[in-house]
């Protein structure tokens, strides 16, 4: 501004007038607010910003002028370009944030529409189940062990101390195989009847301690119905070790009740008669989660290996003792899930499996 | 077994406030299942009163002939006029005395009793039944009372038909035959309640005599250890069965016959003594106790007539067999309508050989129940005294003085029981002179023995008992054995375990207190159940639904797979006992089930169905023989026990899916996808990648096996070897099993998979990759494996990726050729690949497949 009344040619510097460079700067703010968007934006750009606008012609002008005029020239033509440059970064950014704004509304889709390209498969809750249960006497150190389902009838039977005419035997309906020539009697295999077969074998090939659980499926002669299957699943523990008793049954099986139904559940024993236990007990567990209220369920079969069995299995009842313990999968689903009728978990109708889905 | 409270209370002092709540308490807390315990005056509510029928007008013209009763229920109505009432029963005259329920009454199931009009006629209220009144199964006609019944018109007719009495039902485990009577469980519950015990079985009764009361010869006394008769001459044989005891066995579920038939029922439920009465006049000659020869033929009192065998006892006169000894009587001895001489029989009998006996002629008696689980051989004479007393003050007669009793029964062995042996095994502390005083108190003598023995059943011998003294509680100590002799109602206790048992139970089980035990470290699950467990969660999250299908299948089942004659899954372990006739095999595959599970499902109504199934298959052993006999006082030897393992089929577990319908379904986003061999091969790349095999170790090949399409049959390698098929079953399979088109199948033998091995980790290159895509020309039937493999061998190490993402057929290319289009993925580890390098390396590839398969560029 000092400069101005300094001596050169008024006609080649007008474009240097400082008014024309103020026109410039708000004639290019004027357009750029007009701009709707940044396509008009974009076009406004060369006219305001481009070779042939106000402040770059007025640049061109800049040489033409005396060394003591030129640095001012030079400043304030810069100063405009800033302004005009800011005035249009200014507006770009507001009609990118429009933009921006205006796809997120008009990208709008109905996200309540359904998806299911892929159906979900499920496990049955069945072996969900035993899993969970194994799991859990893993978790207590025990390991896992398993046992054919056609199975020799001395491992069945005679080993846990049901002679042949016992008449436990008959209390377990038991499919024979035949025999090679077609006769019911002297194959001398049968469909196992409970898991304990596997509690036979594991005595017969391992040295005490022995803490092992037994799931698996089992057999007998029940027509199905609502409450019956003629093919079903047990899950079995054996302890065998020094100096074990009935006080530790009793604790495994509170702590086995408390991880499956909460703080809240215990056991309680009626005597029975089991061939393969002696004291042998059947045990109840307080359910509170019962649908149709907190009550008692029959929940399974327990005892101390009966010295013979031990025996039989190689393993001296002077030395060691042992608990045994057992229960059905099918009645534990059906009082903790509240399933109603034994057939649809044997059926494998889709529905009721799906609806456990991969963790029972 | 079902009994009422009053006969209990007749021989335990039972507390007159007991509750059936605590009755039932006290039963299961002994180990006596109670089955039901119910207030029979609680079930039926409102008047029911002793009626007498005035006169009946019989209604015709129905589809069953109608009494119109009027009957006199003295003031319980109202206004003592008779009561008018309908009834279809026929059993009863004018005279009687029935019992009556009035309008407003409610029987038991909440029948309702109200005045209607029935039949034309207005009836006011019920005659009723013993079923009616819940007193038992006996509908064939009302109640009427016996004629001796001091009830009059309008009493309270609860007290008279035993209404006013609680009955229990109790479920008897196989080692207490003893509580199969009032006698056992009136003991059992004294010692719950610790009131006293009148012991039944104690009756005095007069020894065998120097005469037989009828000559009989006992020849198989390992069969029949005892043997014992009494007659009765002269009875009335028009003598009822008095009211009380009708009742007692109607509650029991036993139906009244005769006097004499009554009797032997009544002391069976009340000793346990099953028991058998002859008529005497009805017999020829002598009785012999004697085995059966088989064949021989006998009509037992339920008028099926058997075939006996060897093993079978039998009571004969002159004419042959005249009762299935211990299990059912004949009909030719019986005691029929005119019998005045009657002859009982008591007798102890080989359980062994009962319940052989009783399943063989599947005849479960009341008796076979009783002797299978064990009867007090010291009863039959008492038994006999109670049923003469009881005939002969009920059915007159004279008793005879000669009593028959051929005894051969041994005592029961002592057992030896270190005195702390109950307190090791329970965890409780029981002191040495409670240990004595329970046992006592089930019967057993104690005394003290020498050292301690063996816990051995069978080591102690009498001779141990004989050496022992008198007990002297505070001289037994930890180390001291007991000498036990169990009752001789308790053949059950035969070990230290067993009197262990006694012990804990009657202190109370729940006395035991709760100690975790803590196992040794172990090593969580095997690799082949991690693997299981990891199979089976990789189909299901891939869609499959998990099944467990029963394994039975039939023997049309082969023939409807299409399987070929010689083919190995056409032999299957056979069952003798099948459920249904129709279907006696264990499956040798997955499948037959599988699809029938798959089929249950179409039927319901689904469509879209992927299914999956992990368990075992069963293969007979050929030639495998029957497993040897191994006894159970040892230990077999491993070579015993191995000989036998043998004999077991071979079971492995096996993986399996079946496919129909879509796998990806339709909808807004476009069409859907059908399933088929693709989906079922990968559902094979599945299983095997969760098993942990990587992908080069897995090879698929074009197969033909039954029940696939032989088009579309994929065999599943590893390491080289086959372990499982996989693609779309063949048309004829799915036509003959009604299956939907295109169904696909997949089964695996998990067993035969090998372990995963230790994957070594991979380098990671970070340079950048070059990517070639070549598309090669070959032979239609060329397999895309072939094809991969040798661009693989060919490219060399550089290649680090191959993926076939076209295939290609058209007239351009030629009859009988395809195009393969692959993207190979070349990468360095120490440097970027230059354009040259690539190339070379393509070209490398593509002259292998070339050189193996006589592949060609496409286009070139």
């Amino acid at each position: 501004m000092s400069y101005r009344n300094d001596p050169y040619d008024p006609k080649q510097v007008a474009l240097l007038d400082q008014s024309a460079l103020d026109d410039a700067v708000a004639e290019a703010g004027k357009a750029f607010a007009a701009a709707a968007d940044l396509d008009a934006l974009a076009a406004l750009r060369h006219q305001h910003l481009g070779d042939r606008a106000p402040v770059s012609l007025a640049r061109r002008e800049i040489g033409a002028l005396p060394p003591a005029a030129k640095a001012d020239a030079g400043k304030r033509v810069n100063e405009a370009r800033r302004l005009i440059e800011s005035a249009f970064a200014a507006r770009s950014e507001v009609l990118e944030q429009e933009r921006a704004e205006r796809v997120l509304v008009e990208e709008r889709v109905d996200v309540t529409v359904p998806y299911d390209r892929r159906p979900r498969g499920a496990r049955h809750p069945l072996t969900s189940l035993m899993e969970q249960i194994s799991d859990l006497f893993v978790a207590m150190g025990y390991e896992v062990a398993e046992g054919p389902e056609v199975e020799l009838e001395w491992t069945n039977f005679d080993a846990l101390n049901i002679p042949a005419d016992h008449p436990a035997r008959g209390l377990m309906d038991t499919f024979h195989v035949a025999a090679p020539d077609g006769t019911a009697e002297g194959s001398g295999l049968v469909l196992r009847t409970h898991t304990s077969p596997v509690q036979a074998r594991t005595m017969l090939t391992r040295t005490p301690p022995i803490y092992v659980v037994c799931p698996g499926r089992v057999y007998r002669t029940d027509e199905l119905d609502a409450t019956h299957t003629p093919v079903f699943h047990q899950v079995e523990g054996l302890v065998v070790d020094k100096g074990i008793t009935m006080a530790h049954l009793r604790g495994t099986l509170d702590h086995f009740a408390r991880a499956m139904f909460g703080a809240g559940a215990r056991t309680r024993w009626r005597p029975h008669y089991f061939p393969f236990t002696e004291p042998s007990a059947e045990f109840d567990v307080w359910f509170p989660e019962h649908r149709d209220g907190p009550r008692w369920v029959e929940w399974g079969g327990c005892g101390m290996v009966n010295p013979r069995v031990l025996r039989a299995c190689g393993i001296d009842p002077e030395v060691y003792s042992g608990f045994a313990f057992g229960m059905g999968i099918e009645r534990t689903l059906m009082f903790r899930n509240g399933v109603s009728d034994m057939r649809h978990m044997v059926e494998g109708d889709v529905r009721f499996t799906r609806a456990f889905g991969v963790e029972a | 077994m079902r009994v009422s409270l009053s006969w209990l209370r007749e021989h335990v002092q039972l507390p007159a406030d007991l509750t059936p709540g605590d009755l039932e308490q006290a039963l299961v807390d002994l180990g006596l299942e109670v089955e039901s315990v119910v207030d029979l005056g609680a079930t039926v509510t409102g008047s029911l009163v002793v009626g007498q029928v005035l006169d009946i007008e019989e209604l015709t013209g129905f589809k069953k002939p109608i009494r119109f009763c009027r009957v006199d229920v003295g003031a319980a109505n109202g206004t003592g006029e008779p009561q008018e009432i309908v009834c279809g029963a026929r059993n009863f005259a004018p005279g009687d005395r029935v019992v009556v329920i009035l309008p407003g009454g409610v029987l038991p199931g909440g029948f309702a009793i109200g005045a209607r009009k029935t039949y034309g006629r207005n009836s006011n209220g019920m005659i009723c039944s013993a079923m009616e009144l819940g007193l038992g199964d006996d509908h064939s006609g009302i109640i009427v009372l016996p004629a001796d019944t001091p009830a009059r018109p309008g009493d309270d007719a609860r007290a008279v038909v035993g209404l006013d009495d609680v009955v229990v039902e109790i479920e008897i485990t196989p080692d207490r035959g003893y509580a199969m009577s009032v006698r056992g469980i009136a003991r059992e519950l004294s010692h719950a309640l610790g009131v006293p015990f009148h012991d039944p079985g104690l009756l005095p009764a007069p020894g065998a005599t120097a005469e037989p009361a009828y000559p009989v010869e006992v020849q198989d006394t390992v069969g029949c250890d005892r043997f014992a008769a009494r007659m009765v001459r002269g009875v009335d044989p028009t003598a009822p069965t008095p009211g009380w005891m009708q009742q007692r066995l109607t509650v029991a579920g036993i139906r009244s016959i005769s006097l004499p038939v009554d009797i032997t029922n009544y002391v069976m439920l009340e000793l346990g003594q099953p028991m058998h009465a002859f008529d005497a006049d009805r017999l020829t000659g002598p009785l012999v106790v004697r085995r059966a020869t088989a064949g021989e033929k006998l009509t037992t009192l339920d008028g099926v007539t058997r075939e006996l065998v060897a093993e079978d006892m039998v009571i004969c006169d002159d004419s042959g067999p005249i009762s299935l000894a211990a299990v059912m009587g004949g009909q030719t001895s019986e005691v029929v309508a005119g019998t005045v001489n009657v002859l009982f029989e008591a007798a102890h009998w080989d359980p062994v050989m009962v319940g052989r006996t009783a399943r063989r002629h599947k005849l479960f008696s009341e008796a076979a129940k009783r002797w299978e689980r064990g009867v007090d051989p010291a009863l039959p004479l008492v038994a006999i005294e109670r049923a003469v007393q009881l005939l002969t003050t009920h059915g007159g007669g004279t008793a005879g003085t000669e009593i028959l009793d051929l005894d051969h029964v041994r005592p029961n062995t002592p057992v030896s029981l270190p005195v702390d042996l109950p307190a090791r095994r329970i965890g409780v502390a029981y002191p040495p002179e409670r240990v004595v005083a329970l046992l006592e108190a089930v019967g057993c003598t104690v005394t003290t023995g020498p050292d301690r023995l063996a816990e051995d059943p069978g080591s102690v011998g009498v001779a141990a008992a004989a050496a022992a003294g008198p007990v002297d509680a505070a001289a037994t100590g930890g180390g001291t054995a007991l000498v036990v002799t169990p009752p001789s109602w308790r053949p059950d206790l035969t070990d230290p375990a067993d009197l262990v048992e006694e012990v804990a139970r009657l202190d109370g089980y729940n006395e035991v207190p709760s100690v975790l035990p803590v196992a040794p470290p172990g090593r969580g699950l095997t690799a082949g159940q991690r693997r299981h467990r990891s199979v089976a969660r990789a189909l299901a999250e891939q869609g499959y639904v998990e099944v467990l299908a029963y394994p039975f299948v039939s023997p049309e089942l082969p023939d409807l797979l299409g399987l070929p004659a010689d083919d190995p899954r056409r032999s299957a372990v056979r069952l003798a006992n099948p459920l249904a006739d129709t279907e006696p095999l264990m499956r040798t595959s997955l499948l037959g089930p599988l699809l029938g599970v798959l089929k249950r499902n179409l039927g319901r109504g689904q469509r879209d169905l992927a299914l999956y199934e992990i368990g075992t298959v069963f293969h007979p052993r050929a030639g495998a023989g029957t497993p040897p006999v191994m006894g159970v006082d040892r230990r077999p030897t491993d070579a015993e026990f191995a000989a036998a393992d043998a004999t077991v089929p071979d079971q492995p577990r096996h993986v399996a899916v079946v496919l129909a319908g879509d796998i990806e379904p339709g909808g807004w986003w476009g069409a859907g996808r059908a399933a088929g061999w693709a989906d079922a091969v990968e559902a094979a790349r599945v299983v095997l990648a969760a098993a942990g095999l990587s992908a080069d170790r897995v090879a698929v090949r074009s197969a033909g096996y039954a029940p696939w399409h032989p088009g579309r049959c994929a065999e599943i390698l590893v390491d080289g070897a086959v372990v499982g098929h996989a693609g779309e079953l063949h048309p004829a399979v799915v036509s003959s099993l009604e299956l939907p088109r295109r169904t696909s199948a997949m089964e695996l033998n998990l067993d035969a998979v090998p372990a995963a091995a230790t994957v070594p980790a991979p380098d990671i290159s970070g340079f950048p990759p070059a990517l070639i895509d070549v598309a090669l020309v070959v032979d239609a039937d060329t397999p895309a494996a072939d094809v991969q493999r040798a661009l693989v061998d060919g490219a060399g190490d550089l290649l680090e990726a191959v993926r076939l993402f076209d295939v290609y057929a058209s007239a351009q290319l030629g009859e009988g050729r395809k195009s393969l289009a692959y993207k190979l993925t070349f990468r360095a580890p120490d440097r970027t690949l230059t354009v040259e390098e690539a190339v070379a390396a393509r070209d490398a590839a593509v002259a292998e497949a070339a050189a193996r398969l006589g592949a060609t560029l496409r286009g070139a």
